[in-house]
């Protein structure tokens, strides 16, 4: 038995270590085409800013792959996927023949047409190498475009800010972070963020990236230019399909997958940002790329890859982040559309407080904890099991909300089973 | 595993599981006074005595089997140790993200933010080697340390 993984991220460490709860014995290959042991992604941001090291960023100990008897390629990359010989083509050429294959490929960046981008100090800001390079040119003083608000445009703001770096964000979307926050809440954040010195052109997009062999600028639809020493674009990731791509692997948006993570092929597996697998809240397949998903999936393929018949039973989106010392946790629906939706709001503006329930036939289906996220996993926790609030839905935006709100017979049967579901 | 099981009907909500956790993760290790006289800022309570009275009742991490706190880590600092089941943070690595007080389904994780941010939670008094400090000291036995998924404290 061969198990071989395309990879080297959150979801082919959850893989690993799946595979290796099952099979101890057998030999793994893993695959990347980043030529580093295995990192937090996340961390990226803190690298620009000086607020971790390289070392820091390991994702798992120096020992990983030895104490898991991994053999790696990395700085490989892998080129083709033939399922009939069950073969992965590598750009150098080589061919690694697997029994089990995980495809753990992740993201890349999205893109949109604008002129210029083939233009020097224009960046994405998802790998090491995005940090290497912008750290390579960046000097306090340099004026900054960041296209896009979301989750890695700001994180990249704020990595530049704290390097000196005047930093002003384009947004097409009438507000930052509009995947996983609403007005209210985004308007909170950017006046935050504003008072860091960090501009906001919003409702506008990058028509073109001006210049002559290095960006000097931009031009924007709303017909403002800005000044630019260096452009991130920021938009968002989309599933890195590539090497799926001449092969006979259904592809959604992503590599479509089942509860197990198989995908349409026997013996072949994907899972993260990659992947299209089971949202909960939605009740269909999604795109789910965030870090914890990752994991799961990856470990839900591994331990299915090794014999042990697993089922991920879904996963939704949730995220918590911060900038500049305002928290925020955010998951499922944070701004429904249509009909049969009850919300719940707390707003406390001088406290920059906002906190937002939204239900769904008595079900959590979406929070926003906005600077106030303690015990925030309760409520995830709700949504993942569906519980329904009836009983005590008044007391769900209390602060000190807690286990001595449900009703004694579902606290008791929560706390003495003295255990939860994560992924399974 | 062992687990701290909380028999509500026992507990008389006087937070001294919390005070001997704050004790027992003090520089001045189970030393109640110098850690309430010395420590510039004592450590937090990694147990939460939830109360409306007449109700009350300690909780704390659950060392879940599947720790989704430790699948869910963006840096890989929440561990379980294979062996003994503990979970544990390795707090030099946590950045303090967040992510798993978003998916700890108990809300067992508070963010002690009085040095470098650090999710703290319930080590079981691990590096102890003893009953954890808070069912030692509960003075109506309303924390009992045991094997067994039962609420009456009897093996
Ligand atoms: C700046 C930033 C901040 C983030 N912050 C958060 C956060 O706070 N919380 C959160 O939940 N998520 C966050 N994310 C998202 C999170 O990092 C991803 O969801 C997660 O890394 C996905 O893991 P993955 O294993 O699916 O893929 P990835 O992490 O994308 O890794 C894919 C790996 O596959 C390799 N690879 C790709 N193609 C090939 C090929 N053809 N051959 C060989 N190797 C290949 C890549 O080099 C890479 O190593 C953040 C992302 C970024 C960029
Ligand atoms: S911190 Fe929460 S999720 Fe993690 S093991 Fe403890 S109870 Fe479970
Ligand atoms: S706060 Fe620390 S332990 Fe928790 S997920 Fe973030 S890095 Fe991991």
């Amino acid at each position: 038995m061969h198990y071989v993984i395309i990879g080297n991220s959150a979801a082919a460490v959850g893989a690993v270590e799946g595979i290796r709860r099952v099979d101890k014995h057998n030999p793994i290959t893993l695959i990347s085409d980043e030529p580093y042991h295995t990192y937090s992604r996340p961390l990226i941001s803190y690298l620009l800013a000086g607020k971790v090291t390289e070392e820091k960023m390991l994702y798992r100990g120096q020992d990983f792959y030895e104490k898991n008897n991994v053999t790696t390629l990395l700085g490989q990359k892998a080129i083709a996927i033939d399922t009939d010989s069950k073969a992965v083509k590598l750009e150098n050429n080589k061919v690694i023949i697997y029994d089990k294959l995980l495809i753990a490929t992740g993201g890349t960046p999205f893109i949109p047409p604008m002129d210029g981008l083939e233009k020097k100090n224009v960046f994405t800001f998802i790998k090491m190498a995005d940090v290497k390079a912008i750290s390579d040119v960046v000097v306090a003083g340099n004026k900054a475009v960041i296209i896009g608000a979301g989750l890695i445009g700001l994180k990249a703001a704020e990595g530049l800010a704290s390097l000196g770096v005047d930093v002003t964000i384009v947004e097409l979307a009438n507000r930052v972070l509009s995947a996983i926050l609403d007005e209210e809440g985004a308007d909170i954040v950017q006046k935050n963020l504003e008072k860091r010195g960090i501009k906001f052109e919003l409702n506008t997009s990058v028509k073109a990236i001006t210049g002559g062999e290095e960006a000097q600028g931009v031009t924007l639809s709303n017909g403002k230019a800005l000044p630019a020493d260096l452009v991130v674009v920021a938009v968002g990731v989309r599933p890195n399909t590539e090497v799926v791509e001449s092969s006979k692997i259904t592809v959604n948006r992503g590599i479509v997958i089942d509860e197990k993570c198989q995908t349409s092929i026997e013996n072949v597996y994907a899972a993260g940002d990659v992947a299209e697998g089971y949202d909960l809240i939605f009740a269909q397949n999604r795109v789910l790329p965030i870090l914890p998903n990752a994991y799961c999936q990856g470990e839900t393929a591994g331990l299915n890859m090794a014999g042990s018949e697993s089922i991920f039973s879904g996963g939704f989106a949730m995220n918590s982040i911060g900038f500049y010392g305002l928290p925020m946790i955010t998951a499922g629906i944070v701004k429904p559309e249509g009909d049969g939706y009850e919300v719940l709001v707390k707003m406390v503006p001088e406290q920059n407080l906002y906190k937002k329930i939204i239900l769904k036939d008595n079900i959590v289906v979406g929070f926003i904890y906005l600077n106030e996220v303690d015990r925030a996993g309760i409520i995830t926790g709700l949504i993942r099991e569906k519980t329904n609030v009836s009983d005590f839905k008044q007391e769900l935006l209390k602060d000190s909300f807690g286990y001595i709100d449900l009703p004694q017979k579902l606290r008791r049967s929560k706390l003495l089973k003295g255990d939860s579901a994560s992924c399974q | 595993m062992k687990r701290v099981y909380a028999r509500e009907e026992y507990c008389v909500g006087c937070k001294l599981c919390e005070i001997y956790c704050i004790a027992a993760h003090s520089k001045y290790k189970n030393d109640l006074v110098k850690t309430f006289k010395k420590e510039a800022k004592p450590p937090i309570s990694r147990i939460l005595v939830e109360e409306s009275r007449p109700v009350s009742f300690a909780l704390q991490c659950r060392h879940c089997e599947d720790a989704p706190c430790t699948k869910a880590c963006i840096v890989g600092a929440m561990h379980k140790d294979p062996e003994t089941g503990i979970v544990t943070n390795a707090e030099d690595r946590c950045v303090g993200c967040w992510t798993c007080v978003l998916v700890c389904p108990f809300g067992a994780i508070t963010r002690d933010e009085r040095g470098h941010k650090v999710a703290s939670k319930c080590d079981l008094c691990s590096d102890n080697g003893q009953i954890p400090a808070c069912v030692e000291h509960c003075p109506n036995r309303a924390l009992v340390y045991s094997e067994y998924e039962s609420n009456n404290g009897k093996k």
